[in-house]
């Protein structure tokens, strides 16, 4: 399938917290090939690089695609100043997302900090039958509980300072659920230490898992070679790619450091 | 009509737009973006004679108007090029260049071996890699060794060779002297640009081996500077590159003296930049009653 590029209008923009902020762009063609899990390479003007932003909504009745991305530095700052009507030059939907199970399974999605946008989409597929786990540093970092909920979603919110929901991570909400009963899958997106937590909960309970990576990227299309990320194939460990091989990839596959 | 048509060491380009080796893969990713077919050449990511993993992340750091990259050559090996990589252009009508880098000149010489009777039109010798530890820039900052990385794989290669110099030198004409002496068939330039970021906050460099290859339109005027003292000073045909991001670069970097030129970093910024930098320079020849555009090949007028 070709790839498409192109210069997509906000149509809908936010501010979830003082750093995220919510972007709903038009792009008809993007929006119905688009899957859970893959991301948009973002240009922004007067910066030689695009930033990759994963897929938070997909409209395809809208034509619209929702991204939700946090200011990390000035490229990002210079995005979050865009306006409704403003254009922004976009190539995706890229990379491979998660897997699409029957809308029956049961599907747990575990999300953390900034990466619990993708999970939203993830979710959606299963409606009451996910089990939403997001967790945030403290009340005041909390996004789209609310979406979560209103998708029928089992939804589970943990901070680190106990400032709303449960007090403690995400790993141990995901512990309790398990004890619970086996789900069909386990996806996740967030830091690699709460990664790393999750595959080792999903191994042992034998539950498959799917995680989401993040790493520094330049083409975006598996070109360059600039995203490396450290993965076990027939048993040795070489440098996959997150933007062409991932950004999801087996729990078991990725050598999480 | 006018006409883009160009010639570097016996291989006829339709037209003198490459995509620069490290940028491009082995031509399939930007294939998606527009067909292959479109390009002169395809300048392929560096091979050495074994797989390469390269170099742990982070690989990329963004720097004004450009960007530092340290992937280390990851490749998986003139073998594994020759069964699964080189297959699929064949028949595709575009010139197909061999980047080739090594640790040792055994391991270039065998590289040219093992390609001298495949579909690859021409071989883009790498002496200029600025991110393995052995090899690679290595050879090509002295003129000595420069030189006998090509005259030794010469003895293995009937393959036009094409020898890409590094800018990490204080003499770039002696270096491009050199390997034109040593039988190089022609020259491209520039490679990378050694350079170094550092995240203040963590006071690490940004790039996991602390520094990196600086490419994008930040180098141009360097690489427009030394094509031009290099194409002076040689008679082989010289491709140029280095930061080019439009047409009029392209333009440009021809009346430094470049018969043809690559373009890298610009992909990842807009993909369609090799597409673009075409149509503008066909447009510039019309309006300017250029016809064939060999004919503005080194025709700045130096002061």
């Amino acid at each position: 399938m070709a790839y498409l590029q192109g210069s997509c209008p906000i149509v809908k923009k936010r501010q979830l917290t003082p750093t995220i902020f919510d972007f709903t762009l038009s792009c008809p063609q993007m929006a119905q090939q688009a899957q859970p899990g893959q991301f948009l390479h973002v240009k922004v003007d007067g910066f030689s690089l695009r930033r990759p932003i994963s897929i938070c909504r997909i409209g395809k009745e809208e034509s619209t695609l929702r991204m939700v991305f946090e200011v990390r530095g000035e490229g990002t700052a210079a995005l979050s100043q865009l306006r409704e009507g403003d254009q922004v030059d976009l190539i995706g939907p890229l990379g491979n997302g998660f897997p699409l199970l029957s809308p029956d399974k049961k599907v747990v999605v575990v999300g953390g900090g900034i990466g619990v946008p993708p999970m939203l989409e993830t979710a959606a597929r299963y409606g009451s039958n996910a089990t939403a786990i997001i967790g945030f540093r403290n009340q005041g970092a909390v996004i789209l509980e609310d979406e979560f909920r209103a998708l029928g979603c089992d939804t589970r919110l943990a901070t680190d300072d106990g400032s709303a929901g449960f007090h403690g991570f995400v790993t141990q909400l995901l512990d309790q659920r398990l004890q619970e009963g086996k789900p069909d899958l386990i996806c996740a997106c967030g830091p690699a230490g709460m990664l790393k937590g999750v595959v080792k909960l999903a191994q042992e309970a034998q539950v498959p898992c799917k995680i989401s990576l993040e790493e520094r990227m330049g083409c975006g299309v598996g070109a360059c070679l600039v995203c490396a990320c450290k993965t076990v194939k027939d048993g040795r460990e070489i440098f996959s790619h997150v933007c062409k091989d991932g950004p999801v990839f087996d729990g078991n596959e990725v050598v999480l450091e | 009509m006018t006409s883009l048509k160009v010639s570097i060491a016996g291989v006829t380009l339709k037209n003198p737009v490459i995509t620069a080796s490290g940028c491009c893969g082995f031509g399939q990713e930007y294939d998606k973006f527009f067909p292959m077919e479109r390009l002169g050449g395809i300048s392929m990511k560096g091979m050495t004679l074994l797989e390469r993993q390269g170099n742990p992340p982070c690989r990329i750091a963004e720097t004004p108007a450009g960007m530092l990259n340290s992937v280390g050559l990851q490749n998986p090996g003139v073998e594994a090029f020759l069964e699964k990589e080189l297959p699929p252009l064949l028949g595709r009508d575009v010139v197909k260049i061999a980047n080739v880098a090594g640790s040792t000149i055994e391991d270039y010489c065998g590289i040219a071996e093992r390609l001298d009777s495949s579909a690859v039109d021409m071989l883009e010798v790498n002496i200029s890699c600025p991110n393995v530890k052995a090899g690679g820039a290595a050879f090509g900052t002295s003129c000595e060794t420069a030189g006998k990385v090509v005259s030794q794989m010469r003895r293995y290669t009937t393959k036009p060779m094409m020898v890409k110099l590094s800018p990490n030198v204080t003499d770039i004409v002696s270096i491009a002297k050199a390997v034109e002496d040593a039988g190089a068939d022609a020259i491209s330039l520039i490679n990378t640009l050694l350079g170094m970021r550092i995240d203040i906050n963590t006071r690490r460099p940004i790039l996991h081996n602390n520094v990196g290859g600086l490419s994008g339109p930040a180098v141009f005027p360097v690489a427009v500077r030394m094509v031009w003292q290099v194409a002076n000073a040689v008679k082989v045909p010289v491709v140029g590159m280095g930061g080019i991001s439009k047409w009029q670069d392209a333009i440009e970097m021809m009346m430094a003296g470049a018969r043809a030129i690559q373009i890298g970093a610009a992909l990842f910024s807009d993909p369609f930049t090799p597409v673009k930098v075409l149509e503008g320079m066909e447009d510039w020849m019309e309006r300017n009653g250029v016809k064939d555009i060999n004919e503005i090949v080194g025709t700045v007028q130096p002061w």
